[in-house]
């Protein structure tokens, strides 16, 4: 017989950004908040002491933060008459594990959605025309506006200190900053990072072709900053081992760095780390939540009751526990029916390659997670989509993030894999050697969801998720127009040579190379029940006390990085919570 | 020295009775002065995974795969080979990092990724049998005691697929010899490989020196200093 807890107010399901940040907000409402984490406790002190953090193999070549794939994995295959395989090692995508999950080892590339991103459906149907969608594209507005947001993306990035410069405020396009993003009320907490060499190179060249440069936000403090809950984060001094890894320096925001501090000290919250959430529990009418049953350290199978269960995981957990624990139809893609686990998205990347002339020193080991030079003249709907044919495009952005010899030195081009002529490619390229990178949207499509696999189990014998998805024409054609218009870029920069990176159309999804760890949707928002999971405030259409945050709410993805929209997300609901649903716990949309 | 070392000490003899003549492809001759310096601290480290014969082939095929060379010093001189052993007896080398329940369909498309039932210890072991098997096959004799302009062919040929092996794919073996000699060049020298930093002064990398604050804003200028390694060694 499963062990009994004393209730609690809420219950978290998964402890990193989302978790911290309901936490907060709702133990501030005096509530009794328990989040559950099925990994470990982890911290600054522990898991990212200076020097041993700085250490690749561990870190971004084995993995040492990355979710314990032996336990538990995803499988994958590219459309629907195949047979899924597991996803046996960590390739295209990293899942992050333990308390701050991968917000522990994210870059702290902290983006706001441009507008019309938000409203995707509405905008393009009102520009180009209702035919200019492809009728297998399901893509949809997330219904809630960026004006609506725009609070809460300012909030999140004060809880960060993130670095940059704003170039809208309030209307008005200031100098210096991204004339293209959507109105700010106000500048960033911290001015943007040191400006690298070759990120001026980058500039210059942009500008040269007509774009629109800015220095790209980055949650890595450019200076000593206390946030609005009296946290304090440190400058960045750019030891070039961000993503992957815990920051030494506090200057990455993470839950660690930014909220915890706080919040566990608390007599409201508790954290229980080592809890592996495996159900949500429901009434007999199915309609509400009575709590969560997990697996403790010992194995022992523990009910939590609690009036509100708070969906907190990672985007691939949260889709899955839904299908686990019967919340909401299931999406069939014979029939299009159904909506757990449907619009699952991705990231479409590309990059050039440019090697500038011998003798340049770009010193790449000196960097951040995020502080890049970006422009948005390709991104979004910033450019007439009309002649073109295809939905989205993609953020352009330079900038090392170190120049880490396993994973981040390659040699010249066209220099052999080994041998003699692999190490003098290696000397050669290591200072020379720069990458544009492009950082693409992907549209929704009926053929792309997530399922439970029928086959692979993991080592508490429940079914994994199963990912359906490869690449489609729109996102080949739009990746192909960028890079077109990057390798004008490229040319400005009058490299020795340089080299397209950029996907050919045909090419399937390649699950063993690293691409992006941005998977969103399988529990997406909308206006309505009949095509989304949750209502414009993350809200369970069909279990009112249970909410669902994070990526697996977007309907589609854009090209920027989503942790802030998420945060921002949580913001809202969370507001939405301590002022509508506490005075009368229901429904916040009706259906 | 002790029982254990004498593996390698039989390596480095087969290595110095090589004739001559069969060195003129230059990459070996300085893979044998390498694996002789005397400096090299490999050369007490006692295999604990790898039998005598797959020591000797580790150690002949990393030396071809980054050579000591007018770039400098190579994978024995880096000690690569302890660098694998010791991978082979870590989680990696289990395969414990993976997910690896059945079923299996290593027949599916390569972008699916990993899909043998094969762990790093079975792929050099069974890779490293059923190469030897082949050179015998091929040229009377097992791979380490090949000349070497013939090792560099087998190992492209294993590279490319052109050789087929029983018991593990040749690319994929191949793939992680190269992978892991890389790996061991380029890693903190606290694993084993990477011994002086001398992969990381190959090419200017200052290791975990962590703060390059100073160094941020200064365009187009040479980085003076050495690697420092996360145990303090300097370079």
């Amino acid at each position: 017989m499963a062990i009994r807890k004393d209730k609690v107010d809420v219950v978290l399901i998964g402890f990193g950004w989302t978790g911290a940040i309901l936490g907060q907000e709702l133990t501030e409402a005096g509530l009794h908040v328990l989040a559950l984490e099925r990994g470990a406790m982890r911290d600054t002190p522990d898991a990212a002491a200076y020097p041993k953090v700085l250490d690749e193999l561990a870190y971004s070549v084995r993995g040492k933060l990355f979710q314990d794939l032996s336990r538990e994995t995803v499988t994958v295959r590219h459309s629907l008459a195949e047979t899924a395989v597991p996803y046996r090692q960590h390739g295209s995508f990293l899942l992050g594990d333990g308390v701050g999950g991968a917000g522990f080892h994210w870059n702290g590339m902290h983006y706001r959605n441009l507008p019309e991103e938000l409203e995707m459906r509405s905008h393009y149907e009102e520009r180009y025309g209702k035919g200019f969608i492809p009728e297998d594209m399901t893509i949809q507005d997330h219904g809630v506006t960026y004006a609506e947001l725009e609070p809460h993306y300012a909030m999140f990035e004060d809880v960060c200190g993130t670095s940059g410069k704003a170039g809208n405020i309030d209307g008005r396009i200031v100098p210096g900053g991204n004339p293209l993003e959507g109105p700010r009320s106000g500048e960033y907490p911290l001015p943007p990072l040191q400006k690298t060499y070759s990120q001026d190179l980058f500039e210059k060249a942009a500008l040269e072709v007509g774009y629109h440069p800015f220095p790209a936000p980055a949650s890595n403090a450019s200076g000593p900053y206390t946030n609005p809950y009296g946290v304090r984060l440190g400058p960045c001094n750019f030891c070039g081992y961000c993503e992957n890894y815990g920051c030494y320096m506090y200057s990455k925001a993470s839950p660690q760095t930014t909220i915890m501090p706080v919040l566990l000290r608390k007599k409201n919250f508790e954290l229980r780390p080592h809890s592996y959430v495996v159900k949500i529990n429901l009434d007999a009418s199915g309609k509400r939540a009575t709590g969560v049953t997990y697996i403790d350290a010992q194995g022992r199978e523990v009910e939590q009751p609690a009036d509100m269960v708070m969906v907190t995981a990672f985007q691939t957990h949260n889709v899955r526990l839904l299908l686990l624990s019967g919340i909401g139809k299931p999406y069939d893609p014979a029939t299009g029916e159904g909506v757990v686990g449907k619009n699952f998205t991705y990231q479409m990347n590309g990059s050039v390659r440019v090697m500038l002339p011998k003798g340049t020193e770009l010193n790449p080991f000196a960097g951040t997670g995020a502080g890049l030079v970006a422009f948005d003249d390709l991104n979004g709907d910033q450019f007439d989509h009309g002649p073109l044919g295809f939905v989205g495009g993609a953020v352009v952005r330079h900038g090392f993030t170190g120049g880490r010899p396993i994973k981040q030195a390659a040699p010249s081009p066209g220099a052999p894999a080994w041998g003699s002529g692999w190490k003098a490619g290696m000397i050669d390229a290591y200072q020379r050697s720069m990458s544009i990178g492009i950082s693409g949207s992907v549209m929704a499509y009926r053929d792309a969801y997530l399922s439970l696999d029928p086959t692979y189990k993991d080592a508490h014998g429940l079914p994994l998720l199963r990912i359906t998805f490869d690449w489609h024409d729109n996102e080949f054609a739009m990746l192909d127009y960028v890079g077109r218009q990057v390798e004008k870029v490229a040319q400005a920069m009058k490299p020795e040579q340089y080299v397209m990176g950029i996907r050919k159309k045909g090419s399937h999804w390649d699950t063993r190379l690293y691409q992006s760890t941005h998977l969103n949707g399988g529990a997406i928002m909308g206006t309505n029940p009949s095509e989304s999971v949750v209502n414009r405030y993350l809200q369970s259409w069909d279990v009112h006390n249970v909410f669902v945050m994070g990526a697996s709410a977007f309907p589609q993805n854009m090209g920027y990085n989503p942790t802030g929209l998420v945060g921002a997300l949580a913001y809202w609901s969370a507001k939405a919570i301590r002022e509508q649903y506490l005075k009368q716990p229901g429904p916040l949309v009706q259906a | 020295m002790t029982e254990d070392a004498r593996p390698r000490r039989r390596f480095l003899q087969a290595l110095a009775l090589v004739p001559a003549s069969t060195l003129a492809g230059g990459t070996a001759a300085h893979g044998a002065q390498a694996a002789m310096d005397p400096d090299a601290a490999g050369e007490t480290y006692e295999p604990k995974y790898f039998t005598e014969e797959e020591w000797a082939f580790v150690n002949a095929a990393v030396d071809h795969l980054i050579p000591a060379d007018e770039h400098g010093p190579g994978a024995l001189a880096a000690c690569v080979p302890e660098f694998i052993d010791r991978q082979m007896q870590d989680a990696y080398g289990h395969g414990k990092l993976w997910y690896m329940q059945g079923p299996f369909h290593p027949e599916v498309d390569a972008t699916y990724g990993h899909q043998l039932s094969l762990v790093p210890r079975d792929i050099y072991r069974h890779g490293i049998a059923s190469c030897n098997t082949w050179c015998r096959q091929q040229h009377g004799k097992v791979f380490a005691e090949l000349d070497g302009g013939v090792r560099e062919q087998v190992l492209k040929d294993l590279e490319s697929g052109k050789i087929e092996l029983d018991a593990v794919p040749a690319k994929t073996f191949f793939s992680f010899l190269l992978n892991n000699t890389k790996e061991g060049f380029l890693s903190d020298p606290q694993y084993g490989g990477n011994r002086g930093m001398v992969g990381w002064k190959m090419i200017g990398f200052p290791g975990a020196r962590g703060d390059f604050a100073d160094w941020s804003g200064q365009y187009n200028v040479k980085y003076p200093y050495g690697p420092v390694s996360i145990s303090g060694e300097k370079g």
